[in-house]
Order: C-alpha cells, then structure tokens, then sequence
C-alpha cells in the first residue's frame, strides 16, 4: 500500500466533543440522583424515540442499545452476554439484548460508572425490529413497572400512509400520554411539546449540513465511524434541547472550519491526510473493537462518505424535520421513517442514491449476526446495488457488542482485498 | 400404521401433498377453476377473505429436507433461519409459479425483510405485507387491521379477484368455523387418546390441507377424524405425554417428529401449522364479518411470541395449555436463529418451572437429516417423565 495516510495530531479535543462530554456526564448525573431527586425515568429505544415527549413530561430517558454499545466499548459486554447466556439466553439472539440484561444483573453500572435507576415506564416503541419487544417483555418481568406499547407500522410499500399515520397518533393520544401523564402526575403540554420539536428542527438542519459535508472532496468527516459521535446527541436523550441545538450549530462551525482548510476527517490515530477511497457503508459497527475497525479503514485512507447506520434513529437527510405545527402527527411520521423500517426496495434506492450523490467509489456491507432487522436481505441489497450503481461493494460480518464474532485477522484481509480491488479498478480505468 | 385401508389411503393422499412441493394440486384447482391463488407465510392470515373473493390461500411453511438448496443460499448469511432461504429457492426455481401473490404476515424482521425481496424478485405478482397490529384495542389497532385488510381485499379485486361482499364472506366464515372445529376435535382426541392420533400422522394432514380448498380439507378433516377414532389396531402405549412449542413459523423436519415419537413422546399439543388453529373459537356469523374477523384477532387469537402480551402474564397461555392437555413435560423445539420463539423461550421457561412442569430444549433446521442427539435427549426426558410418574 503507499504512503500511510494518516497523520498522527496531537490529541485535541473539538470544543464539540467537550461539549458533548460534558451534556452526557450531566446527563447521568442526574439519571444517577433521579432515585433521590423523584426525576422519572423512561427506558426506551433509539429508532422512534419520543424523546421531546419524554422531556415535556421532564422524564429523563435511558437508552438500552445506547448502553449496550457503550459497555462494548469499556470491554464489558463478553462478561454481560455470557451471564445472560447462562441464564437460559440463546447464542442466536441479539446481543444488545443480553448485554443489557446482564448488565441489569451485574448491578446494572451505566457507561460513567454510575448506577442506573430502575424505569418507571417502559416506553416501547419498537421502530424498525421486533427484537425490541420482546426485550421489554423481558425487562418488564425483572422490573414490573408500566409498559406502553407504541407499535409502528412498517413501510412495506415505501411510503408512509394515512391509515399508519393515524393509528401512530391514535396510540400516542390514547395509549402514551395517558401512560405518561398516570406516571408522572402531569398533564400533557402541547406547547412545552412544541418548543421541543422546535429545538429538534433547529439541530436536525445542522446535522444533515454535517452530515452532506462529505460531498466535499476530501470529505472533512468520516460519515459512518465518525458519524457515531455526530448522531450521538440526536438519537439519544437530547434532541429537543437547547444543549443539542448549540452542539450542533458549534459543530457545523468546526466543520465548516476544515472545509475551509481542505482538510480530512479526524479519527482516534490522527487526521487522514490522503483521501484515497470513499465508501459508503450499510449496517452497524462492531463496537467491540471499534478503534480497530475504524483504523483498518483509516490506515488505508478510506473514509466513509454515508452510510446507513447513521440514519437508524431518523433519515432526515431526505428533508424530513419535526415539525413543531403538527405535534402528533410529526412524532408519527418520524417514528414510520427510521431506517430499518424502510423496505428493502427502498433501502436499496438510498444506498444507490448515496453511491452517486457522495461521488463514492464502492459499498461495504458490514453484516452483524444480532440483527435480523439490518442483516436479513443485505446479499440481496449487495448484488442490487452493485448492478445499478455499477461500483464494487464488500461483505463482511461481525457483531455489536459480542467480541466472540469480531475476526479481526479476516476482517483486516477481506477490507484489503476490497481496497486493492478498488484500486485495481480505478487504474484499469484511467489506463 | 393403522389395520384400516381408508385410513391408509388418506394418510397417503395427505402424505403426497405435504410432498408436492411444487404445488402441483394449486396448479390443477386453477386449471379447474379459473381461480387467483395466493401464497401465505406463517402465521396466520384471515383465510376467509380470500375464499370470500374466490381465491385459493395456499399456506407455504418453507422447504422440506430434500429440497436442493442451489440459489437459496446465496441470499441468506448462515446465521439466519432457513425458511427464507428455502421459500427464496421454491421461487426462483417456479414451484411458486401457479401463485398470483403472496401475503407476508408481520412476525417478524426475517418475514418483512423477505416481502421487500419479493417485490423486487417478483415483480409480476402482488405481494402484500399483513401488518398485523399489536394494539389489540378495537379503536386503534382493530381500525387500523381493518384498514389493511380492505387494501388487500381491494388489491386481490384489482388482480381479478371477485369483490368482497358480506354474504359471501359470512358464508366463509361458517365454513373455516367448521374447518378449526374439526381440528380442535382432532387435537381433542389426541389429548384424550394420542395413541389414535399419532403426531407425524396429524401433522401431515394439517400440511395437507393449506393446499386445497376449505370444503376439501374439512372432508379430510372429517374422515381422519372418524377413522382415527374408530380404529382399533391403535393402541395405549407406555409413553410420556409431552407439549412441544416454539415451531410455530419454520417447521421441524417430519423425520425430528417421529424421532420424538419414536423417543417415547405422546405428542400432546404443539404449535405446528398453527394457522390452523390460531384462532381458537368460532368467528360470529351474524353481524359485520369483516369486523368480527377483525376481533377475531384482537381477543381470540393464540399468545404467540409474535404477538404483544400486555396485560396477562407471559406463558400463563402455555401453562394452560399444558395442564388441559394433561402434559408431563414440555419440549422447547424451536427453529436455529428463530428471534421470536428464542428471545421467548427464556419467559416461557420460567413460566413452565412455576408449574414444576420438567422441560428440556433443542433446536433445529427444517433441512435437518441427523436426530440422534435429539433421539437421545427426548428420550432420556421421556423416560425421566415416566420413572417420576411411576414413583
Ligand atoms: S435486532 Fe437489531 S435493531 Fe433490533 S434491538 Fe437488536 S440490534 Fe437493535
Ligand atoms: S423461523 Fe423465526 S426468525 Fe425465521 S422467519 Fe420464521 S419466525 Fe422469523
């Protein structure tokens, strides 16, 4: 391979990143004082998430998945998923699941090191898998709190229809509210729920701008490993917040910045110097080894340009925002277009759209063995978009949060073939 | 086996289509009748609007063992169940041809992610995702099911299909009423005597039947059902009377049935070809029957996994189960990488253990050639079953 194009920088933190550090600390700050303080807490899931609903009730939210990933980071979740195995969970099924459920057992220690409260609701809105369901049903024996069920229709036919619209919003008048209003003592606030979807908006147009920066070339960001800690905020508990809003007009700002100065994405190892492929990416990290991941895409300049993963807690890059004039409605039509609740056509559409929209030069499918909701289709997805767009793309297959499927050795030589067949191609065709 | 011909000769007229694989008796019903035939996934769809409208529903559970495997594969990673894989490959290689469409009730990723596939594989046909609700209140989730079996009903029209009218749907009501009773007779008898019924006998007739018309099947039904009964070469044997749950959606192998069987299980319930069943009493006939259909669903249907359980406790339904059928153990049978029966499995266990009820666990592929392990291991449970019950 020629000349390593990364550049090692000194370890500098954005004044985002910071930020974003310090929303999260104070986050389960208080997730951690909310046993003392009387704060309520809803545990529920990243695609669909009713988050502005949550905080116009003050509920604070908590994230499974989130905390899945995060204990995968800390090296945690070999230990979680074998405990939850040994109380009777199949090797088969998802692992952020019996991560989570053997972080419960183990204490129930949240990424910052702090206990997590218990849930006074179980918010299940379960967008995009069906997974999520029966993982409340799992929760709720362990917890026997309240439970709303919010079931969202799926996209079968690529579009969103009247008759799906109407029964989210049925649910969320009938079932949701009410739910949270018997949990909190409150009532519903229309327009405490509207300066939230607001302020969702607000962040959400600097987040596609971040994101659609890739366009550029070089790309200033890596829009699938780097991505990760630009939907952080957004997927999680603070869409609808002032902090979000300022997070992302601060981080628009620091891109607009390496625009500017022609500059690559940054990564863990440093600044990537020489953009030498740029790819789009469907499906999840491994987040057990993610550094490594990303540096064996770094290590040989290929930055990714879009990718699919990052729209699994909203695809707003296609224009939708939530609109704070149609409170219900917005909140429905959301939860409907998260990405794995898009069709398999229409996925194909997107990733065949990015391709070409981001200039990229192939596809890497990075197939996890947990999720069904992503993985099933995606040879299909790779021989689909391979033909229309006409550019090479890659299979690889890993895990979220299990260690025991991250074949680092293979996974390393699968992306280098991958690479060198890019390369091969792109001299093919200027000779 | 059994000393009467007619019993025989049913069985094997059912055996034959389990085996026709290439819905060779669809084929022959269109040819007669000029009819749409539509293909359904597990688990179950309203059958009684498509023969309101004049369409054949033809029940599709996947691929048995000696199905070569030649594209199937191609399209599905090896940690994903084997149903879709075999439906994948009886498509691209024209078993499905006789087929006007196909409907993909929402159990689960696998199930949905496969409709979109068909779509793009098979364009020429109508493909329909049954987005079954789970808000079982009549207002939200029952107008929204009803909405969604209108779309269908309206697509089956625009395919040809004869429009819906109340009548005609009433009268295909009354004729799967008569159709489920028979087969909760059936399993009756078998609760009662499961010598006369053996399981892998049972079961291939329920097969059987998702590829011929209501009228024919309730004839079967009828006649197993009175010869079965009748014959009196079958006789009790010293057998462990056994629930089996979790292969609601991929099916076990007929070979793994026997095995179990043979292992010294009387097979007493099990959740096989539960469309059948999955309803569990009659639907009214008076009245709007599309709505009843509708509430059908919403409060009579079984507590699948696939299904949202809000406010009952989760495996009060199999131990339910389990104490009318008089069950001594529970097999926990479900298919590889199977979410929905596997994420389950761990509640419906702690559900059995409240009873004391013993209960063991395997699982399997519908390609499955090899039951020794399971041989062993059901027979092991079966004779610790009988050891306990004899003390
Ligand atoms: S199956 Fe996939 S979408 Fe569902 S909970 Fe697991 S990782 Fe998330
Ligand atoms: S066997 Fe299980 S996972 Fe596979 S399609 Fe059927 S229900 Fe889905």
């Amino acid at each position: 391979m020629s000349a390593a194009p990364i550049v090692a920088t000194t370890a500098h933190k954005d004044s985002s990143q910071v930020r974003q550090k310090e929303m999260i600390a104070r986050h389960f700050d208080r997730l951690a004082a909310a046993p003392d303080t009387g704060t309520r807490c809803a545990y529920t899931f990243v695609p669909g998430n009713l988050t502005e609903l949550l905080l116009s009730f003050d509920v604070l939210p908590v994230l499974p998945e989130i905390n899945a990933l995060q204990s995968a980071m800390r090296g945690k979740t070999a230990e979680y998923i074998a405990a939850a195995e040994k109380l009777g969970h199949s090797e088969d099924v998802c692992t952020y699941v019996k991560s989570d459920i053997g972080m419960m057992k183990s204490g129930n220690i949240g990424p910052t090191g702090q206990r997590l409260p218990s849930p006074d609701l179980l918010l299940l809105s379960y967008t995009g898998c069906f997974t999520f369901m029966k993982w409340f049903e799992l929760l709720r024996e362990e917890y026997h709190c309240p439970v709303a069920m919010l079931h969202v229709p799926y996209q079968a036919d690529g579009r969103i229809t009247d008759s799906m619209r109407t029964y989210v919003v049925d649910q969320l008048k009938n079932v949701v509210i009410p739910k949270l209003e018997e949990v909190t003592g409150r009532q519903y606030d229309e327009d405490r729920l509207r300066a939230h979807l607001a302020r969702s908006a607000q962040a959400e147009d600097d987040l596609v701008w971040v994101l659609q920066s890739a366009k550029n070339v070089p790309s200033p960001i890596d829009a699938y490993f780097g991505a990760v800690y630009y939907v952080g905020p957004i997927f999680s508990a603070f869409r609808g917040t002032a902090d979000a809003v300022d997070y992302y007009r601060e981080l628009r700002e620091e891109i607009a910045g390496r625009i500017r100065q022609g500059k690559g994405p940054v990564t863990p190892d440093g600044e990537v110097e020489r953009e030498r492929f740029r790819i789009v990416v469907e499906g999840p990290p491994n987040w057990t080894s993610f550094r490594q991941f990303w540096k064996m895409f770094a290590d040989e300049g290929a930055v990714a340009v879009a990718s699919t993963y990052s729209k699994v807690g909203g695809v707003y890059d296609l224009g939708f925002r939530h609109d704070p004039d149609h409170p219900l409605e917005t909140l429905a039509e959301y939860c409907l277009g998260c990405y794995t609740n898009l069709s398999l056509p229409t996925r194909i559409d997107l990733l065949t759209r990015y391709l070409s929209e981001y200039r990229a030069d192939g596809f890497l499918i990075n197939s996890v063995k947990s999720c069904n909701s992503f993985s099933a289709g995606q040879l299909h997805i790779l021989r689909e978009v391979e033909a229309r767009s006409g550019r090479p793309g890659g299979f690889i297959e890993s895990d979220l949060v299990d260690p025991r499927y991250f074949s680092a050795a293979n996974i390393k030589n699968r992306l280098e073939s991958y690479f060198q067949m890019l390369d091969q191609k792109r001299a093919g065709a200027s000779s | 086996m059994s000393e009467d011909p007619r019993l025989t000769a049913l069985v094997d007229r059912a055996g034959a289509l389990f085996r026709d694989q290439a819905l060779a008796a669809v084929r022959e019903w269109k040819a007669r009748t000029g009819g749409l035939a539509v293909g359904f996934l597990p688990i179950y769809v309203p059958r009684e609007l498509l023969h309101a409208q004049g369409v054949l529903p033809v029940g599709l559970m996947g691929g048995r063992p000696d199905l070569e495997i030649i594209k199937g594969d191609a399209y599905y990673q090896s940690y994903i169940c084997h149903l879709p894989r075999s439906t994948v490959e009886l498509g691209l290689n024209g078993s499905y041809d006789a087929l006007d469409g196909l409907i993909f009730p929402a159990i689960c990723d696998v199930i949905r992610n496969l409709s979109g596939m068909w779509q793009m594989l098979f364009p020429k046909v109508l493909v329909h995702y049954l987005d079954v609700p789970q808000n079982f209140d009549p207002a939200i989730g029952g107008a929204f099911y009803r909405r969604d079996l209108e779309s269908l009903s309206q697509a089956l029209e625009a395919r040809g299909a004869r429009a819906l009218t109340a009548a005609a749907l009433r009268q295909s009501i009354a004729l799967y009423n008569e159709n489920r009773r028979l087969v909760r007779e059936l399993y009756a008898l078998r609760r009662r005597e499961p010598w006369k019924v053996p399981t892998h006998e049972l079961y291939v007739v329920l097969r059987a039947a998702l590829l011929v018309p209501v009228e024919e099947s309730t004839t079967m039904f009828a006649e197993y059902l009175a010869l079965a009964s009748a014959d009196r070469s079958r006789r009790p044997q010293d057998q462990a009377r056994v629930l089996v749950t979790g292969s609601f959606c991929e099916q076990p192998p007929l070979a793994l049935i026997k095995t179990l069987e043979r292992a010294g299980c009387y097979i007493v319930d099990d959740d096989f070809v539960q469309v059948h069943r999955f309803i569990r009493s009659d639907i009214p006939v008076d009245g709007d029957p599309l709505q009843s259909i509708v509430d059908a669903l919403l409060t009579d249907a079984v507590a699948s996994p696939t299904r949202y359980i809000a406010d009952e406790v989760k495996g009060a339904d199999l131990n339910q189960r389990a104490a009318e059928s008089g069950a001594e153990g529970v097999l926990f049978c479900a298919a590889s990488f199977c979410d929905p029966a596997l994420l389950d499995q761990p509640m419906a266990v702690r559900a059995v253990e409240r009873t004391a009820i013993p209960w063991t666990a395997f699982k399997y592929a519908e390609n499955n050639g090899q039951f020794q392990v399971i041989r062993e291991q059901a027979g092991t449970f079966a004779d610790s079953i009988k050891l306990w019950s004899g003390a």
